[in-house]
């Protein structure tokens, strides 16, 4: 039986469409509520993210029971910056007694691109001890070793940088998250479809599922932003080129029709199980996109 | 070797107004060689804090001293006598070498006139570089010499995260990536292997803080 709707349309060879909310910084929940309304019925799970850039908000797990409750299928995103392994642990014990059951295990952004500059960077484990330790609990262990009343389960994801210059330690990096559990793997940014034709025939070999990122671009200037401040995200001369000179409207146009021509290709050639859209913060372009790459009929 | 900087006047200054006859206690080991609190750094800030005092019109004497060593007890003997009429201690020694000092003459207010920084080496003249957190389990050997855990801004132990770009760190461009470095060098050694294993969790129950040699 698999553990969630997102595992079970995975497993059945279904094109899945995920996008991510980012939670607001303050109580003011209008907002994500007003993003997970517009998305749940579009995409198939909802990645909701934790401290984002590290940039302090409402937590990713109040975010997904947010989700849970408007009726959409949350992810839980897990960074290890902000926790050690008993704050982690307990808050897995607590999404999965909420009926929370798609975790997503990252090591997140470094404090020092953030908000909090002088915070305390946990990163008491990494992203793959963190998937290992899942494995533990799974088994009814917890990290110390001792035995948990009661175990959680979970449909176990991680990312994948398929665009980085430097790809073999991506790689064995890769294998390695594979190997402590990782099911699911939504893929950093990607802008070169090409580079996805590279990746999937070598990851494919793993049998896990793969949801290609499509981060949408609004405009030149933003572009040249995150190639400059974002971690991890690089984006190509001729994608900035095709958003240069264009007016506020038209650049806006041109992100969403370069966003749906990514997952068209994606979805034409069935390079991979899906797509993971990330429209950072502009959530309502997310169902034309969607329709933009001819994936009708989504919206329930 | 422990890497230090100095303090900024305004703060040493700050530190010392309460008190008349200062002795300026320098360190002739990590802290001469790394440029905060040797003999010349010593003459340079008992210049600039006679200079600052006077046109803010505060009297202090200052009175320095080089110790060979500052956190040996064997050589904080040497200051007993030379103490009598000090009315407080500005160390140029690292952390150790502050809190050595304040033990041995507990009745001395001590003051620390270095932010002591990390365990590291000179990469040029003028420029260190953090190279060792004494974490207490030494992981080089697997690493290929080089260390995930001061090197890498996160520490990590299981390879590199999305962050580099063009092999530099994602949170300061001229930094090289840890893992970046570790992987090529891993490759030149042929122990590609040892990038491949898992590695647990870091433990974190140091060795006991203190050490005894049985």
């Amino acid at each position: 039986m698999a553990l969630s709707l997102l595992e079970e349309k995975l497993e059945a060879g279904e094109f899945v469409v995920t996008a991510e909310v980012g939670p607001p910084k303050g109580t003011d929940l209008t907002e994500m509520i007003h993003h997970i309304d517009l998305l749940k019925d579009w995409v198939d799970a909802i990645n909701v993210t934790d401290h984002q850039s590290s940039v302090m908000r409402f937590p990713s797990l109040g975010g997904c029971l947010l989700v849970k409750e408007r009726g959409g299928e949350p992810i839980l995103q897990v960074t290890c910056r902000d926790r050690n392994r008993l704050a982690l642990q307990a808050d897995l014990l607590f999404a999965y007694t909420r009926g929370i059951r798609n975790v997503l295990c990252l090591t997140g952004d470094s404090v020092e691109v953030g908000d909090h500059r002088g915070a305390k960077p946990v990163f008491d484990l990494d992203s793959v001890q963190l998937l290992r330790g899942i494995k533990e609990m799974e088994e009814g262990r917890d990290l110390g070793g001792n035995p948990l009343k009661g175990a959680p389960r979970f449909y176990v994801g991680a990312s994948v940088h398929v665009e980085a210059d430097e790809m073999e330690p991506q790689l064995m990096k890769f294998e390695k998250k594979v190997m402590a559990g990782a099911r699911f793997f939504q893929t950093q940014g990607i802008f070169r479809v090409e580079s996805l034709r590279r990746f999937m025939p070598y990851a494919s070999q793993f049998g896990v599922k793969v949801l290609a990122g499509i981060i949408v671009i609004f405009s030149a200037r933003m572009a040249r932003y995150m190639n400059e401040k974002v971690p991890g995200i690089t984006v190509p001369d001729e994608i900035i080129e095709e958003l240069s000179g264009l007016e506020k409207g038209k650049a806006m146009q041109k992100g969403i029709e370069i966003a749906s021509r990514t997952i068209r290709t994606i979805k034409e050639e069935a390079l991979c199980s899906g797509v993971h859209i990330m429209a950072i913060g502009n959530e309502k372009v997310v169902p034309e996109i969607i329709e933009a790459a001819g994936l009708d009929g989504r919206a329930r | 070797m422990i890497v230090a900087q100095q303090k900024s006047l305004e703060e040493i200054l700050r530190m010392i107004e309460p008190y008349e006859r200062v002795m300026i206690v320098g360190c002739g080991t990590c802290m001469t060689v790394c440029g905060a609190g040797g003999e010349r750094e010593v003459a340079f800030l008992q210049k600039a804090l006679e200079i600052a005092g006077s046109r803010q019109g505060e009297k202090h004497t200052f009175i320095p001293y080089i110790l060979k060593r500052q956190c040996d007890p064997e050589f904080l003997d040497l200051l007993t006598d030379r103490i009598e009429d000090v009315d407080a201690i500005l160390s140029l020694g690292c952390g150790i070498g502050v809190q050595a000092l304040a033990e041995h003459f507990p009745d001395l207010p001590t003051l620390p006139g270095v932010d002591t920084s990390f365990l590291g080496i000179a990469r040029e003249w003028g420029v260190w570089d953090e190279r060792c957190a004494a974490c207490g389990h030494c992981l080089l050997g697997e690493t290929a010499g080089i260390c995930p855990i001061t090197r890498c801004a996160k520490g990590i132990l299981n390879g590199p995260c999305a962050g580099p770009k063009g092999g530099k760190c994602e949170v300061d461009n001229e930094r090289d990536c840890a893992w970046v470095l570790i992987y090529r060098r891993l490759e030149r050694l042929g122990q590609l292997d040892k990038m491949r294993r898992f590695y647990p969790p870091r433990n974190f129950e140091r060795p006991k803080r203190i050490l005894r040699r049985t």
